[in-house]
């Protein structure tokens, strides 16, 4: 009896369906997040000595403001969709996959050796190549600790650190002393074949008869959209999906049902590994056309937040998405203009947006919701359980 | 002489969960020197109303006093302060201390040591003197037995100087007589003056125990009566709000062929400890076999390793005649389901449900692999939106929504999900753990009825409950399990309370 007296104070289980509108938690409390996170980085903005709404009129316009910057958010953000997706559905398993960057890293190497092997093949095939070579390089890298924390009980957490790292030496060592073009001394590959680089935007639309500026916007922006369908798709209308959101949910209800949680952690990793490698497609055959050093820039980190703030879910990874495509972009042409508001500040204000939409999710959660209870309150609320 | 103020009394109490309403009004009083009863069903407020007293949960509204004076009571601390002491259903105790350890926790009164633990043992010798409760102060309280540990609990709160003693269902973990025992103790309490207030769902506690009996169902006091001015049926009616059939109703078992035939089965848990040790019972079509004992037996063991959840560390398991501990592959939760074996696990929330989770896609948990919900690619959310609301409709589960995530239904109906699922699969062999705990005592009788028309349907049901009322009223043949042994079978019409009990105790094996 205790129990439920505390399942009361815990868990909403005693409420009426519907009590508190959807919308509230899915639109409204992160506007309120993001809100107070904007506030709070204005007074940063405005002890440094500048005007905090200029430097958001700026930050927004050069984010939105013309095609150009769209463009460019917009490629900001396929990289994050990417690793949003990847983070969530590791976490719809139980798992907190810290290794996108890692992931990315790699599944950057596997497009690369696409486009460095496919030289004068049609751009499709590359591209089609590109996204498995890479969906496969980032699901291994991934699939180890997922096989480590199955089998061994490697926490991980610890273990895909750790791969961050390996992959980063790994990396350092083909790009130095095997994959290097000869006779360069900058530790990269030679370019591409330029027949399969992967289109940008503004060539496709070009195609079709729509004239936009050039940005690095590429067609894998297409791709991680229609990622986020099957990735809905996968998780909650197949029995696979199912049995991954079991085991992350409930692993002795999973053990109960005859799914087996080792076998649904390492295919949950290896999708997550997947989703966080097409990061090089975007990178590598989209911008870059060739292997480099460190082209991930820490866009595996910025999944987490863009996962945790999306809550998991394709719709609210996509919005992440384009907020801290926004940030980036926007950011990074402030500290231009801005000598005082340097790239860390840009990076202080990314972070406090994490702050208040994930770590301080719950901060306006209880109020708003007693809010919208009291409007509704006033009828019987005697619902019989237990 | 003029009328003594209550020891304990509170005064239109309400709280809400949101739109629940857990406690409207509630207002009860207990004269101090009393034992008074406070019960309901599950989620009737009792618990509720008892946590805004310890202080535990904020009021809403409404006044609690102490001897006839208002206190403010906003934690623990406060309440302790104001001469009340709570006993908990799970006991909040540090395993590897000693008694006298745990005691002292929270209240060493001072730097060292040393000083407050030779008060301590003065004080807690005394204590346990005048009432009745013996334990060793320097034994690690993880190797005392569970009534030993209750009766640690009870001293906390008496060396903190609790006159106003709350226990939050004492009796759930312990055997019928460490439950005399815990009464013995708990008058000898009355008889110095102490109020003690029990919270439990068990009616015969209840009429044995108490001088006054407080009655919630839906968040409200529904009557505040003497015990002696009382009966069972009584309560019960009160408690539910309509008759209850306190008995199930059945004819005699007419088995049939053996099901299952276990044979030197032996399990191990987690943590590599052998927790059934050669374990042989045989289940026929049409009876219900029920295991009893006390909690912590093995019968968990034994029940999550026949429906293929541990490993077996040996012996032999046969179903239908079939020899299938030597077929690793096939011995398995999915393989078992397969071959006709249906589970309620005892642990409906953490093991048989996933509370996230919509209704129906609880509904289909174990069986997400059936063709009847699967297309080539995608489930098929029509398919098991209709067979939940089916199932739904057949157990009367409310509310009626498919869609409803799991944790919104009150235990019972959680319950009734679970049983549909194994149930409605039509199983040769139903595996059922503590089918009617924290259910409520209408919906309990809805699933004894349940079971025992699937027994009439010649199929095999082995049953294991703490609860040995239940095992009483539904087993044809009742296994008594102590230490991970089988000591001995009865029949149910000669299992009287105390047989039982001394053989659940591992006192006395079977004449």
């Amino acid at each position: 009896m205790a129990q439920d007296a505390a399942q009361g104070v815990t868990g909403r289980s005693f409420g009426r369906p519907g009590e508190v509108p959807g919308w509230v938690g899915y639109a409204l409390l992160p506007l309120l997040n993001l809100l107070a996170a904007l506030a709070l980085s204005g007074l940063v903005i405005l002890v440094i000595g500048e005007n905090p709404l200029d430097v958001l009129a700026l930050l927004v316009t050069e984010a939105v403001g013309y095609p150009e910057a769209i463009g460019y958010t917009l490629y900001y953000t396929t990289s994050y969709i990417f690793t949003g997706l990847a983070v969530a559905i590791a976490f719809h398993c139980g798992l907190f996959n810290i290794g996108g960057e890692g992931q990315a890293y790699l599944g950057g190497l596997g497009a690369g050796l696409v486009g460095l092997a496919l030289t004068g093949w049609p751009w499709p095939v590359a591209a089609l190549g590109a996204v498995a070579l890479s969906a496969l390089f980032g699901a291994v890298w991934a699939a180890i600790p997922g096989w480590l924390q199955a089998k061994r009980g490697s926490h991980i957490v610890i273990t895909t650190i750790m791969f961050n790292f390996i992959a980063a030496a790994v990396m350092t060592y083909l790009l130095v002393d095997v994959l290097i073009r000869p006779g360069s001394q900058s530790p990269e590959t030679r370019e591409f074949d330029p027949g399969v680089w992967l289109p940008t935007m503004d060539r496709v639309l070009g195609w079709a008869g729509i004239a936009v500026p050039a940005s690095p916007l590429n067609l894998s922006f297409l791709w991680a959209l229609a990622c986020c369908a099957l990735f809905y798709l996968f998780l909650w209308r197949t029995r696979w999906g199912y049995e991954i959101r079991t085991v992350g949910r409930n692993e002795r209800a999973a053990v109960y049902a005859g799914i087996s949680p080792a076998r649904n952690i390492i295919l949950a990793m290896a999708i997550s590994g997947a989703l966080a490698g097409f990061v090089g497609v975007n990178e590598i055959m989209g911008v870059q056309h060739r292997i480099l050093l460190n082209f991930t820039g820490g866009v595996g980190f910025v999944g987490i937040a863009v996962a945790l703030m999306g809550r998991n879910h394709p719709v609210g990874i996509v919005l992440a998405a384009l907020l801290f495509g926004v940030l980036a972009q926007g950011g990074g042409q402030v500290s231009f203009e801005y000598p005082t508001v340097n790239r860390e500040l840009v990076m202080v204000i990314q972070g406090l947006v994490i702050l208040f939409a994930g770590a301080l999710e719950n901060l306006f959660k209880p109020r708003v919701e007693a809010l919208f209870r009291r409007r509704g309150g006033g009828h019987d609320g005697g619902t019989a359980h237990g | 002489m003029p009328q003594l103020p209550p020891a304990l009394e509170t005064r239109g109490v309400n709280k809400w969960f949101g739109a629940n309403h857990a406690n409207r009004d509630v207002s009860l009083a207990v004269p101090k020197g009393t034992i008074h009863g406070v019960i309901g069903e599950n989620g009737a407020g009792k618990s509720t109303i008892m946590s805004i007293v310890y202080g535990y949960l904020p009021a809403d509204g409404g006044t609690i006093l102490v001897d006839g004076r208002p206190v403010a009571v906003r934690s623990p601390r406060d309440a302790l302060a104001a001469g009340i002491g709570m006993v908990h259903q799970h006991f909040m105790l540090v395993d590897p201390f000693t008694v006298l350890e745990n005691v002292l926790l929270g209240a060493e009164g001072g730097v060292t040591l040393a000083a407050g633990m030779a008060r301590a043992r003065t004080e807690l010798i005394r204590l346990a003197r005048d009432y009745g409760l013996e334990v060793d102060l320097d034994r690690p309280v993880g190797e005392l037995p569970v009534g030993a540990q209750q009766r640690v609990e009870i001293l906390k709160a008496l060396y903190r100087g609790a006159d106003i003693l709350i226990l939050d269902e004492p009796t759930g973990v312990l055997t019928p007589q460490e439950t005399d025992h815990l009464f013995r103790i708990l008058r000898a309490l009355r008889e110095q003056g102490k109020t003690v207030v029990i919270i439990t769902h068990k009616l015969r506690e209840i009429m044995e125990l108490t001088d006054n009996v407080t009655v919630m169902r839906r968040g409200q006091v529904v009557a505040n009566v003497a015990t002696a001015h009382t009966s069972r049926e009584e309560l019960a009616e009160l408690m539910v709000g309509r008759k209850v059939l306190l008995r199930v109703e059945k004819a005699p078992a007419r088995p049939g062929a053996p099901v299952l035939e276990v044979a030197g089965l032996r399990v191990r848990d987690g943590a590599g400890v052998e927790r059934v040790k050669g374990v042989g019972l045989t289940v026929r079509a049409g009876e219900i076999v029920g295991i009893a004992g006390v909690s912590g037996n093995g019968q968990s063991e034994l029940l999550e390793a026949l429906a293929g959840m541990r490993p077996l560390a040996g012996g032999s398991v046969r179903l239908r005649g079939e020899e299938l501990a030597n077929q690793p592959d096939r011995f398995t939760a999915r393989g078992l389901r397969a071959l006709g074996v249906g589970h309620v696990p005892e642990d409906r929330q953490r093991v048989g449900l996933v509370t996230s989770f919509e209704a129906q896609e609880c509904a289909i948990l174990g069986h997400q692999g059936d063709p009847a919900f699967n297309g080539r690619l995608l489930m098929d959310r029509r398919a098991l939106f209709d067979r939940c609301a089916a199932e739904m409709d057949a157990y009367d589960v409310r509310p009626r929504d498919p869609r409803l995530p799991a944790a919104n239904f009150s235990g019972g109906n959680q319950q009734k999900i679970v049983l549909a699922r194994e149930m409605e699969r039509n199983p040769d062999l139903l595996l059922v753990g503590q089918p009617t705990r924290g259910v409520d005592i209408g919906a309990i009788e809805f699933i004894h009825r349940r079971l025992v028309a699937l027994r009439d349907q010649g199929k095999a049901i082995l049953l294991v409950s703490v609860e040995l009322d239940e095992i009483r009223a539904l087993s044809d043949r009742i296994l008594v399990m102590f230490d991970g042994r089988l000591v001995g079978e009865v029949a149910p019409a000669e299992a009287d309370e105390r047989r039982l009990g001394l053989m659940m105790a591992g006192v006395a094996e079977a004449a």
